[in-house]
């Protein structure tokens, strides 16, 4: 029992359920089976992201250009797919592909030039997605083949509301909780997954004891870019369109719900229960804001102060560590 | 006679025509404890690398390691013969249990690709049982003392087959129970027929726990002797080649005025019940563990660590410091334990970092430093603290720790400070830079400074002050004049009292 109390996690739960209740008291629609599992489904794309973004923070760095890799992932392979056609495998590999090179562009950079990783992921950013502009002439695909837009609608479990509709768990929020799956066991269970926690802890101590941080930044990269890939398919299911502009600026979505999750910005810490903790978190409050009627811009203020707060609460605590606690002796 | 482990002969290290080691010898015995001291800067580091492969000899060198010869020795071959290397810093991960840091590098040796979490334990528990502790194996270690991190990177060194430790000063940031504590350790390594390889500045630790000690100057060695032949002073000749005034600091302050009183000072889960005068031109010393809240008194006294209550009287009125700049603005400067944090801007030039605290004195007409005043200030402070450099302008990060030490005194001291309190003044400093902080010291006393002084090494505190107030878990629990006792009684004091009370 105290062990759960310890876990940050836990408070994030608990977040999750008061926020629930409140916005269910102003809006019964809310704790409905079919908003929840609706909220899941249109949450994916960042919950994808999301994981990605963990892995690169638990290594101490951070990546902005996942949003520029996922549209460049999911514009290529919207153009290759209505050229060549193709099928839904096919169209998850390219944009894999595809992202996991724009990624490994970025932990070169990163390794080779020791450029901090923020810089080198704004400047990629703005690299990927100049040349997106550029190739695409900034047009819209509103044409996608059939057989992905059904895609989207695939369930794996229906059911029906009283309004004769239906509704269910979509397939599109089972890859989500797969992927969160495979992550959560390379990040516990393997070499590659310990060697990304050692290096977020202590960089020159992960080399000294024998690991290779060029491979870590490889995978960590790579693998950020492969998911941003992924996301950027399930985004253009989920939008049944692709434009080249319409996720500028979610970087700092995907960010905060990581950091709300328990990951540090400082590295070495977070795990995946918390990150899909935080992605929920952040789904319900910004679904509550429009269930309750509350103006969008307000989730933008929102985002902005999770970060600003997360970032001086790692402050203090360093701060605090610097006061060292004395138990003073009474006769 | 000892079985020898490893020798070289005619080591020689030349770094772009800087002669880091000129042919040295160096044997090491199995079981032995041997003891490598020097300056810094003296070759000491360049050997530890030299033998742990990191770093190869100039062509001539021979090292022989339990009778195999190696013209060229590496890293890898390091490893095999089971030397290993426990760095200053330890190389932990804090963010990772106590268990996975001490099995991670047993699991890369052995290529391991998916993580067993029980072998992990396992390798763990045996590593800890091999030295007797009971490290709470799931903890995370940034939540452990540093004691028992000391002893963590230990355990990960055990995980191998070892043959040979290298310490690199191991006993820095510990406490004197801890230091007790770590000598059972390597002891009992030794039992196990397992040599210790000890490095370290503090020379009475050194005399206390090595077998021999190697003494080592200007990539020079000075000699290999054994523990009955030498002292600290010895010691301490050999490796600067001088000798060192060690004469008892004896300057006279009862017969002028109080600078500083306190009374009944307390901070919650810091300290309690603190009374205390101090006079002008007296060295006041406050020993006590690690941990004893001696640093959380002077920065209380700073400002930094503000107290919840009791009073301070400075030249007799009472006073409130509630932060730094009232502290400064009441003549009191800090000189703090870690330097390299608190203390200095360390990219910044080392004429930027001695006027940083006294830029309003400085002022032009228009508000604006003048640069004349700047230069002549600067000149001054370095002069009278003889701070070798290259240049004003050279950053400070690239001076050896003393001078670096120094740079930190003279800040404060361009600032006048009618009372200057100096923690850990000559933590890592080298022997002959530690004398001249010492002389600085003493000669600011004697124009009528207060000096408080915050040490762990009994013989500095000792030799530099009047008095010396012993702390304890918050609380002063005795306080003894120097003049009228020698540092063998202190020191003996200061054991029974810190140990017993525990």
């Amino acid at each position: 029992m105290k062990k759960i109390f310890s876990k940050y996690e836990t408070y994030v739960l608990i977040a999750i359920v008061m926020l629930g209740f409140l916005i269910n008291s102003v809006n019964a629609n809310f704790f409905t089976l079919e908003n929840i599992l609706d909220l899941l489904k249109s949450y994916s794309f960042i919950g994808i992201l999301s994981i990605g973004v963990l892995f690169v923070l638990i290594s101490g760095g951070i990546d902005i250009s996942f949003t520029a890799t996922a549209t460049i992932s999911m514009y290529v392979m919207a153009v290759i797919l209505n050229t060549y056609g193709g099928n839904i495998v096919s169209a998850f590999l390219i944009a894999i592909v595809i992202g996991i090179c724009l990624g490994l562009v970025n932990a070169v950079i990163i390794y080779f030039f020791n450029i901090q990783s923020i810089i080198a992921t704004i400047a990629t950013l703005n690299i990927y997605y100049g040349l997106l502009t550029v190739f695409s002439g900034g047009k819209w695909i509103y044409t996608l083949p059939t057989w992905f837009r059904e895609f989207a609608q695939v369930r794996l479990i229906t059911l029906s509301n009283q309004a004769g509709g239906t509704y269910g768990l979509s397939i599109i929020t089972v890859m989500w909780m797969l992927i969160a799956v495979i992550s959560w066991l390379i990040l516990r269970y393997t070499m590659v997954g310990r060697g990304i926690y050692a290096m977020g802890g202590n960089k020159v101590s992960a080399k000294r004891v024998g690991f290779n941080l060029l491979k870590s930044h490889l995978f960590v990269y790579g693998y950020m870019g492969c998911l941003a890939g992924i996301a950027g398919v399930v985004l253009s299911l989920l939008v049944q369109c692709v434009a080249p502009n319409s996720i500028v600026g979610k970087e700092l979505d995907v960010l905060a719900a990581v950091v709300l999750g328990g990951a540090s910005l400082t590295g070495g810490v977070g795990n995946i229960v918390g990150t899909i903790l935080g992605v929920i978190l952040i789904a319900i409050m910004n679904n509550g804001m429009t269930l309750m009627r509350i103006p969008a811009f307000w989730y933008d203020v929102f985002i902005g102060c999770i970060i600003i707060v997360s970032v001086s609460a790692s402050a203090l605590q360093q701060k605090k560590k610097a006061f060292r606690k004395i138990a003073i002796e009474d006769d | 006679m000892a079985e020898k482990f490893l020798s070289l002969k005619n080591v020689n290290k030349n770094f772009g025509g800087v002669q880091a080691l000129k042919s040295v010898d160096f044997e090491i015995n199995k079981g032995e404890i041997h003891s490598l001291v020097g300056e810094n800067g003296s070759g000491k580091s360049t050997l530890i690398k030299i033998i742990s492969g990191v770093v190869r000899a100039d062509n001539g060198a021979v090292i022989e390691i339990e009778g195999e010869t190696y013209k060229d020795f590496s890293a890898i071959d390091s490893i095999r013969k089971g030397i290993e290397v426990i760095y200053q810093d330890l190389s932990l991960f804090p963010n990772l249990t106590v268990a996975e840091n001490i099995a991670l590098g047993e699991m890369i040796a052995t290529n391991t690709k998916i993580v067993d979490w029980k072998r992990v334990h396992q390798i763990a528990s045996e590593a800890t049982k091999k030295i007797n502790s009971s490290l709470a194996l799931n903890e995370l270690v940034a939540n452990i003392s540093l004691a028992d991190q000391q002893l963590v990177a230990i355990c990960r060194a055990l995980t191998h087959d070892v043959k040979l430790v290298i310490m690199d000063e191991p006993t820095t940031a510990l406490t004197r129970n801890e230091v007790d504590d770590l000598f059972v350790v390597v002891k009992d390594l030794q039992s196990k027929g397992i040599s210790t390889m000890f490095v370290s500045h503090k020379l009475d630790e050194v005399c206390e726990i090595a077998d021999k000690i190697s003494v080592i100057r200007d990539g020079v060695k000075v000699g290999t002797f054994s523990n009955e032949e030498l002292d600290d002073d010895k010691l301490t000749m050999l490796m600067t080649g001088m000798e060192i005034d060690r004469e008892n600091y004896s300057g006279d302050f009862r017969s002028k005025e109080t600078l500083l009183s306190v009374r009944d000072l307390k901070k919650t889960d810091n300290f309690k019940d603190i009374s205390f005068e101090l006079h002008a031109g007296e060295i006041l010393g406050i020993t006590g563990l690690l941990g004893s809240g001696r640093t959380e008194l002077a920065q209380a006294l700073f400002g930094l660590n503000p107290a919840d209550s009791g009073d301070i009287f400075l030249d007799g009125k009472r006073v409130r410091i509630s932060n730094v700049r009232e502290a400064i603005s009441m003549g009191i400067a800090y000189v703090p334990e870690d330097r390299l944090i608190q203390g200095l801007v360390m990219d910044q030039a080392v004429g930027k970092n001695v006027v940083i605290t006294i830029l309003h004195h400085i002022l032009n007409g228009f508000g604006l430093i003048d640069r004349t005043k700047l230069k002549e200030r600067i000149d001054t402070s370095i002069k009278s603290l003889s701070i070798r450099i290259p240049s004003v302008d050279s950053p400070v990060n690239t001076l050896s720790g003393g001078n670096q030490q120094r740079v930190v005194l003279a800040k404060w001291i361009a600032t006048n400070p009618k009372i200057l309190i100096l923690d850990g003044p000559t933590v890592g400093v080298d022997v002959a830079a530690k004398a001249a902080i010492h002389d600085i010291v003493r000669g600011l006393a004697e124009k009528g400074v207060g000096i408080i002084l915050i040490s762990d090494e009994i013989s500095e505190v000792f030799r530099n002050s009047n008095r010396i107030m012993i702390m304890h878990k918050g609380r002063i629990i005795n306080e003894i004049d120097t003049s009228e006792t020698t540092e063998e009684i202190f020191r003996e004091l200061m054991g029974l009292q810190c140990k017993g009370k525990q």
